[in-house]
């Protein structure tokens, strides 16, 4: 006899999810329009007549306009606004997408393990956790900063590092309360292995809190970016992000409003659409709502 | 119960113990001295305040002798703020910076997890989308960028509540700096309670209060936020911690005397004393309130238990 229906091809969890994903309409368009921006992003620097340290002498701090060629207008320094934004993009996405790949890999392994064995095993692992929780985040970045200079790739490290102690401790939490549940009672009494367990019934599991808590981490990965930036630790001039340029523009509120609205409105979209994605992908990816045949 | 809670504190002080070395060898280890200024002091001034401090020991001496002190309660003198100690600025910082953490997260947990709730009883409708929308706009924008719209607004355009300075304390001076630390952590708190309520209220138990027909009112208050909590308390351990011991950009832009800044001066001026004390008490405090969430866990969902 067999368990598995036999009138359709089977179908991994991520199929599943893709079609699911594709029926959800803000989900979707949230997903074209991250497209975009990514693809903007990396293609228009290359293409468009300006370079992010270019001054432009007769056109200090002027508006957006057709007219100068500067459609998004120009920085105190007579740089051109919309080619520094696609370049603060660029490394605005590079730090979100390294840092939070680095807490999601360490932070899901880690959670997870210590959950499922429990006992002390995980008493040890959240000790751990609690030591490293307990260094103050602007202290240890600080400190990495003097120790080995203001290096980006380290700025993509440093917190991409200290993240993935918030998605082990969320990941070991839930994790705690599947671990008594009955399909993973059923599969330790079948004998699969623990590894396999937690890969293969745990984590799916787990699946919907991460992918919210991702999609928090982005933006928030981003702010802690643009936070470093505000106390000049971050990025440095002539090279920008996101959070600096929306920095820059807030000490120029009053003079120069498309200073800060412009950077704001890509960070702010692309914030917006991280979340509608993983809102999306939230849904698709829960084993249990298979509503979407 | 007891037992546990006496054994986690227990555990709690080699915690510390590594915690503390941590951070003395980390901050060590960072070039530059406390005494490195513009004006280059003569070199043997330099070597006598160095002894006066005890700097010129061997490290791991300082480090017992930093131990001693931590031991009687003593976080030594500082270098930056001469003539105080470091547990005279802790002692005068933290009333501040707690009294507006607190009110932050108090009114965050309320709003934040009453608009989550909200949002997943009306999951995928044009007012989860709307609610979920103004959530993100509180994670879009920096604090640092909120804070002076603020300012520009309510206090300098409209004139309804100072512009900075703590003041006696009143609401006045305090309603700014708490809707500023606030509005990102409701968005925070209402995203992760909406994500789990999401997943209990599909569970079998409140299929099973539904069917029996209690209203939904009782099905929410008494079966599912308890276990939609869980996530949300997981969060809200280590971020109160944070919270409550101030943000350096929020004393910077409304002028508070708490002790957030401390952090960023303390670990930039090489003011090693202050620096390990703020880190020392960051780090007790973030011990106790995940105690404090592994007991609520044990509240919210019997079936972890603790005395096992």
């Amino acid at each position: 006899m067999s368990l598995v229906r036999q009138d359709e091809a089977p179908r991994s969890l991520w199929q599943d999810a893709g079609a699911a994903l594709r029926q959800n309409r803000a989900a979707t368009v949230a997903a074209l329009v991250l497209a975009l921006i990514t693809l903007s992003v990396v293609v228009l620097p290359e293409v468009l007549p300006f370079g992010y340290e270019q001054t432009d002498w007769d056109h200090i701090a002027t508006g957006p306009s057709l007219g100068t060629g500067h459609l998004l207008g120009t920085d105190a320094l007579g740089r051109d606004l919309l080619v520094r934004t696609l370049w603060g993009g660029r490394v605005s996405l590079l730090v979100a997408l390294v840092a939070t790949a680095v807490s999601l890999l360490i932070g899901v392994t880690y959670g997870a393990v210590a959950g499922y064995a429990g006992g002390r095993i995980d008493q040890v692992m959240m000790r751990i956790v609690d030591i490293l929780y307990a260094l103050p985040f602007m202290f240890l970045v600080i400190l990495l900063m003097v120790l080995f200079g203001r290096n980006l790739v380290l700025i993509f490290v440093a917190i991409g590092a200290i993240n993935w102690l918030d998605m082990a401790r969320i990941v070991r939490g839930q994790t705690l309360s599947l671990r008594n549940r009955e399909f993973v009672e059923a599969a330790r009494a079948g004998g699969v292995p623990a590894a396999r367990i937690i890969r293969r019934h745990i984590v799916p599991n787990l699946l919907g809190v991460v992918v919210v808590y991702v999609t928090l981490t982005i933006p928030h990965v981003i702010l802690v970016e643009s936070f470093l930036s505000f106390l000049g630790l971050g990025v440095q001039e002539p090279m920008t992000s996101w959070g600096a340029l929306v920095n820059e523009g807030a000490q120029e509120l009053e003079t120069s409003w498309w200073m800060i609205v412009f950077p704001s409105a890509f960070l702010a979209v692309t914030l917006f659409c991280c979340n509608f994605l993983g809102d999306g992908l939230r849904d698709a990816l829960d084993p249990r709502d298979r509503s979407h045949r | 119960m007891l037992r546990f809670i006496l054994q986690r504190l227990l555990t709690g002080i080699p915690t510390l113990l590594v915690l503390v070395a941590l951070a003395f060898f980390l901050i060590r280890a960072a070039p530059g001295g406390p005494f490195d200024s513009e004006r280059q002091l003569p070199p043997e001034i330099e070597a006598n305040m160095r002894r006066a401090y005890h700097l010129d020991e061997p490290l791991p001496m300082q480090f017992a002798r930093y131990l001693g002190g931590l031991a009687r309660g003593d976080f030594g003198p500082s270098f930056q703020y001469r003539d105080f100690t470091v547990t005279e600025l802790i002692g005068a910082g933290f009333p501040v910076s707690l009294r507006v953490g607190a009110l932050a997260m108090l009114l965050a947990v309320l709003v934040g997890v009453s608009v989550g709730t909200f949002a997943a009883l009306r999951q995928n409708r044009a007012a989860d989308h709307a609610v979920m929308a103004a959530a993100m706009t509180g994670i879009s924008i920096p604090n640092f960028v909120m804070a002076p719209l603020l300012v520009l607004v309510v206090a300098v355009g409209l004139g309804w509540l100072p512009a900075g300075g703590y003041g006696d304390g009143g609401w006045r001076h305090l309603l700014l700096p708490v809707v500023t630390l606030a509005l990102p952590q409701i968005a925070y708190l209402a995203r992760l309670t909406r994500a789990s309520m999401i997943e209990v209220l599909r569970s079998a138990y409140i299929r099973t209060a539904r069917a029996q027909g209690l209203p939904l009112r009782t099905i929410i208050l008494h079966h599912a936020l308890r276990p939609a909590l869980l996530p949300v308390v997981s969060y809200l351990g280590p971020a109160t911690a944070a919270v409550i011991t101030g943000s350096v950009v929020i004393e910077q832009i409304f002028g508070l005397p708490g002790i957030g800044r401390f952090f960023v001066t303390g670990a930039l001026n090489r003011d090693y004393t202050l620096v390990m004390g703020v880190v020392v008490f960051y780090g007790t405090l973030i011990l106790v309130f995940n105690l404090l969430v592994d007991l609520i866990y044990g509240v919210l969902d019997p079936r972890i238990r603790h005395d096992a």
